[in-house]
């Protein structure tokens, strides 16, 4: 019987620090085994359990694309012990990754349509993965429009800065990258809260437009009354929730809303789902 | 299916003859109550026990229970690496498990047993288990089994079921499992037209069962309006929050995984974990999505009585066992919670939001 | 005391009718025999469902803790003296309570008394100070007195020390009370025996944390047992974590324990944690003449340092 809560052993290959509060720090990870690679087959928008032994599993999302080969990359933030002490590990470091959990954004669905991506803070890492997926060669027919709308606070803790840039240089996907505030003179780019740039921004609704949000509830509470107002209808606007998590597989009782489980129904809902179920997320 | 006669003389004889062939375990009374222990050579179950203090569910899903070992040590080869634990699956059998505590098992499983995950200490375990029922001929007063799916001589989830005749037993052999058992015990009198015995003495028994719940309704009602409702603030105002329902409950599986290391060496282990505890989903950024009692004691009652209703369409979640509502310390009671949800009604609910 | 309910039903239905409160907080009947629960009124009404008997042994200032209405509580001596407590810690402010006081003559120990008979006993009737205990085939008078808990046969204070009710005449006061024999004699102990003691005295610990919840000292937004950065304790069935959590448990409450004896009370295993408070209950009054909430007008031993404070048991 394969155990589901057996970490695959991976090494610390490569970490970036993303912001410039420090706090957010992307970790590239090699397998141990490669035949684990194979096992470890995702697809963009699932997260897996970093495991770091000794202290225990976090839940994150997946930021590397299923396109990607030869290692998963993970940005996280530092917020609590396991968190915390995987910040202060080093290249080369053995721990472990649990997965791929969860479900993830409806790709075939979104076959032939066009993708509005509103991202906010350190919320982007599914984001990007999904991004990276959709503009593969391979892939990037498959979809009409890419439009992207990505806020955080200050230039500095907008996460994959160099890929960004490059983003906005191409012609095939619709970049807004926003800003709260910036003293900087030479920001080019927008300045405001995601919602207000979404409004701006965001193609009106039709029946082959969805919208994928990710990010902090403030500003999930703040664009969709935005995205009602723009005529997106609930099916069509896809979320990714957070709650706590230990098994990861629906079994340890923690992360419900209603009878779903965030880990193994979700991540991803769409709010018509989320509409019929308690808020306790 | 076979019933076998057992003489009470032969009863003890047969029990130690388990004990070569499985790690026995049976209800035993320590101070004022009864509790599930490993039966030690000579030692047997204490059949007078109306139930348990505690569910026999740790015999199979113990409160720790390790799941991995690993050494920070770099000097070794595999250092950092999680290793299954060595944990002993050889033949157990619980003899005098109640009913409900079998029938938990099955209601368990459809979370720990799954089309897409195994959970395999539980499942690895569960297998190891041959379940011997006591059927109940004198139910307790809180005892509700008979409107939870279950009743004093249910049989899912056992191997055999043993009746008190008062002269002898009769066992009903349900199982290929309570088969092995009975002929590793020596018990093989077959005692064919007793099947009538048998069904008299469960419905004298069902007719002892003075407590009841109804569950009709439950499955048809809206989630949302249901989790709105304006009772849930005096059904909660009481909770102190501790885990006791939760603990004692036969069909509750939640858990926590922790490491735990020592020195260079450690394991990762879980530990039963509560609904009850505001920890159980606080978020590392400090928000709780289940921040006040109120949404814990509602969390308890809705995953029991409607999501799980909904989710398996295997019944309640629950037994009807009595024991939360004899061991909370401040008396909520799951009768009157499920009677206030399934005779819930929104239209009349002035306070729902 | 089975007469207080209807002056407890009049005080409760004019303050919530005059405004004086927004809520009353008491008993209502239980489901299963010697409980009762805590319960909550708003209205005259809910008022009617408020029950007083020996079983209303819950410490009700458990349920003040960063409370803002206006509420009336039901107070008997000891849960009078930790609304003092919550009131000193500023949990609660006096100004918001109206405290209906209630001279007790002791709670009866339910666990003691199921252990007494062998059939189940389903139903509990008092009449002065007759219990009469039934089952089926069986029934039994017993004295009241003889069945009250260990905290309330040990109570010195059974009158409430602060009220603004009181529902009847105050009672008399327990005399020469000796309330530390039992502590005594594991003082007494040589050290392997007095830890064999404590280890069989927590073996059944199921770490439900009731004792803890029940309490009205135990507000910590995050217990130390909780905490996991660091995490002082383990979470598993570790007799060491699991003792460590109770002494540490007790030492956090002394010089503020009433005795009230709900966490005894409360323990689905029958666990005597009391042993560890009263011992530091001991040392509080013996240390430092100190009873826990007798007054709102001096501060507890522990917030406090005297230059005449007894310091020899620093070695």
């Amino acid at each position: 019987m394969q155990n589901p809560y057996l970490p695959y052993p991976v090494r610390i290959d490569d970490i970036t620090i993303e912001t410039e509060d420090k706090n957010l720090k992307t970790f590239r990870f090699v397998f141990l085994n490669p035949e684990d690679e194979n096992k470890f087959d995702y697809q963009a928008g699932q997260f897996a359990e970093l495991s770091v032994t000794g202290k225990g599993e976090i839940p994150i999302g997946i930021a590397s694309s299923p396109t990607e080969k030869g290692f998963v990359m993970f940005t996280v933030n530092k917020v609590g012990l396991v968190s915390s002490h995987l910040h202060a590990m080093q290249a080369g470091d053995i721990m472990g990754i649990r997965g791929p959990l969860g479900n993830w954004y409806p790709w075939e669905q979104l076959e032939g349509k066009n993708v509005v991506i509103i991202g906010g803070g350190f919320a982007f890492t599914t984001l990007r993965s999904s991004i990276i997926y959709m503009l593969d060669p391979a892939n990037r027919s498959r979809f009409k429009d890419i439009h992207v709308i990505y806020g955080a606070r200050s230039p500095g803790m907008l996460l994959y800065w160099d890929e960004l840039s490059q983003w906005e240089k191409r012609d095939d996907i619709n970049m807004h990258i926003t800003v709260d505030g910036t003293d900087d003179p030479n920001w080019k780019y927008n300045t405001g809260f995601v919602p207000t740039i979404t409004e701006q921004k965001a193609p009106p609704a039709d029946k082959d437009t969805y919208a994928i949000i990710c990010g902090p509830p403030i500003m999930i509470k703040f664009t969709q009354p935005v995205l009602d107002k723009l005529g997106y209808s609930h099916d069509k606007i896809i979320m990714s929730l957070e709650n706590r998590m230990k098994c990861g597989i629906g079994m340890c009782g923690r992360c419900n809303i209603g009878e779903q489980f965030v880990c193994k129904d979700g991540p991803v809902f769409t709010l018509e789902q989320l509409n019929q179920t308690p808020k306790e997320y | 299916m076979k019933i076998v006669k057992i003489d009470k003389k032969t009863w003890a004889a047969g029990i130690e003859k388990l004990t070569a062939s499985y790690r026995l375990f049976g209800p035993v009374k320590e101070g004022d109550f009864h509790n599930f222990k490993e039966l030690g050579s000579g030692e047997a179950p204490d059949l007078d026990c109306l139930n348990t203090r505690l569910s026999a569910k740790a015999i199979i899903y113990p409160q720790s229970e390790n799941m991995f070992e690993y050494s920070l040590d770099e000097s070794r080869e595999d250092h950092h690496i999680l290793k299954e634990v060595d944990t002993d699956y050889s033949p157990r059998a619980v003899i005098g498990i109640r009913p409900c505590d079998a029938k938990a098992f099955e209601l368990v499983g459809l979370n720990f047993d799954t089309s897409e995950y195994k959970d395999p200490y539980w499942i690895k375990a569960r297998e190891a288990t041959t379940l011997i029922g006591l059927a109940c001929s004198s139910p307790g007063s809180n005892c509700f089994c008979t409107t939870a799916g279950c009743g004093p001589f249910h049989e899912d989830g056992l191997d055999a079921l043993v009746v008190d005749t008062g002269d002898h037993f009769l066992a009903k052999i349900l199982t290929e499992k309570g088969e092995q058992l009975f002929a590793a015990a020596g018990w093989k009198q077959e005692a064919k037209a007793a099947g009538k015995q048998i069904e008299a003495l469960k419905q004298e028994a069902e007719a002892k069962i003075a407590s009841s719940v109804n569950t009709d309704n439950l499955s048809a009602l809206d989630t949302t309006q249901l989790y709105n409702a304006s009772f849930w603030e005096d059904v909660s105002f009481s909770c102190i929050n501790c885990g006791t329902c939760t603990f004692v409950c036969p069909t509750c599986w939640c858990f926590d995984i922790q490491d735990e290391t020592h020195g260079n060496s450690g394991v990762r282990m879980r530990n039963w974990d509560s609904c009850m505890y505001p920890l159980f989903t606080l978020h590392g950024t400090g928000h709780n999505p289940r921040g006040t009692k109120l949404h814990r004691v509602r969390q308890r009652f809705m995953h029991k009585l409607k999501y799980y209703v909904d989710k398996y369409d295997a019944g309640i979640q629950c037994v009807g066992c009595g024991r939360c509502v004899r061991s909370c310390p401040v008396n909520i009671d799951i009768r009157r919670v499920c009677e206030l949800m399934n005779s819930f009604d929104s239209e009349k609910d002035t306070c729902a939001a | 005391m089975l007469s207080y309910i209807d002056k407890i039903k009049e005080i409760s239905s004019r303050l919530l009718k005059d405004g004086t409160v927004d809520m009353i907080i008491g008993f209502r009947r239980g489901t299963v025999p010697m409980m009762n629960e805590p319960h909550f009124a708003k209205t005259t009404g809910d008022v009617e469902q408020l029950v007083w008997d020996s079983n209303c042994g819950i410490n009700l200032a458990n349920y003040l803790a960063n409370r803002t209405e206006k509420i009336g509580i039901i107070a008997k001596g000891c849960d009078s003296r930790n609304i003092v407590t919550h009131i000193i810690e500023n949990k609660i402010k006096r100004e918001q309570l109206t405290i209906i006081g209630v001279p007790c003559k002791g709670m009866i120990d339910k666990r003691r008394i199921n252990a007494m008979f062998d059939g189940e006993i389903l139903q509990v009737a008092e009449n002065g100070n007759t219990i009469t205990v039934s089952g089926d085939g069986f029934e039994k008078k017993l004295e009241k007195d003889d069945m009250l808990q260990q905290n309330c046969r040990l109570c010195i204070h059974r009158n409430p020390v602060i009220y603004d009710e009181l529902v009847a005449e105050q009672v008399e006061e327990q005399q020469d009370i000796d309330r530390y024999a039992d502590i005594r004699e594991i003082e007494a102990l040589p050290p392997k025996e007095k830890e064999s003691y404590f280890t069989d005295l927590f073996s059944a610990c199921i770490r439900c944390y009731a004792c803890r919840n029940a309490c009205p000292l135990c507000y910590c937004p995050t217990c130390f047992v909780d905490e996991s950065r660091p995490q002082w304790v383990g979470k598993s069935q570790d007799p060491a974590d699991i003792k460590t959590f109770h002494f540490l448990r007790a030492y956090h409450c002394a010089g503020r324990c009433t005795d009230c004896g709900s966490c005894e009370r409360v323990c689905p295993v029958g666990i005597n944690m009391r042993i560890l408070t009263r011992k530091l209950e001991k040392d509080s009054f013996e240390l430092f003449g100190w009873e826990a909430g007798l007054s709102m007008d001096v501060r507890p031993p522990l917030d406090t340092y005297k230059p005449g404070d007894p310091d020899d048991f620093i070695k």
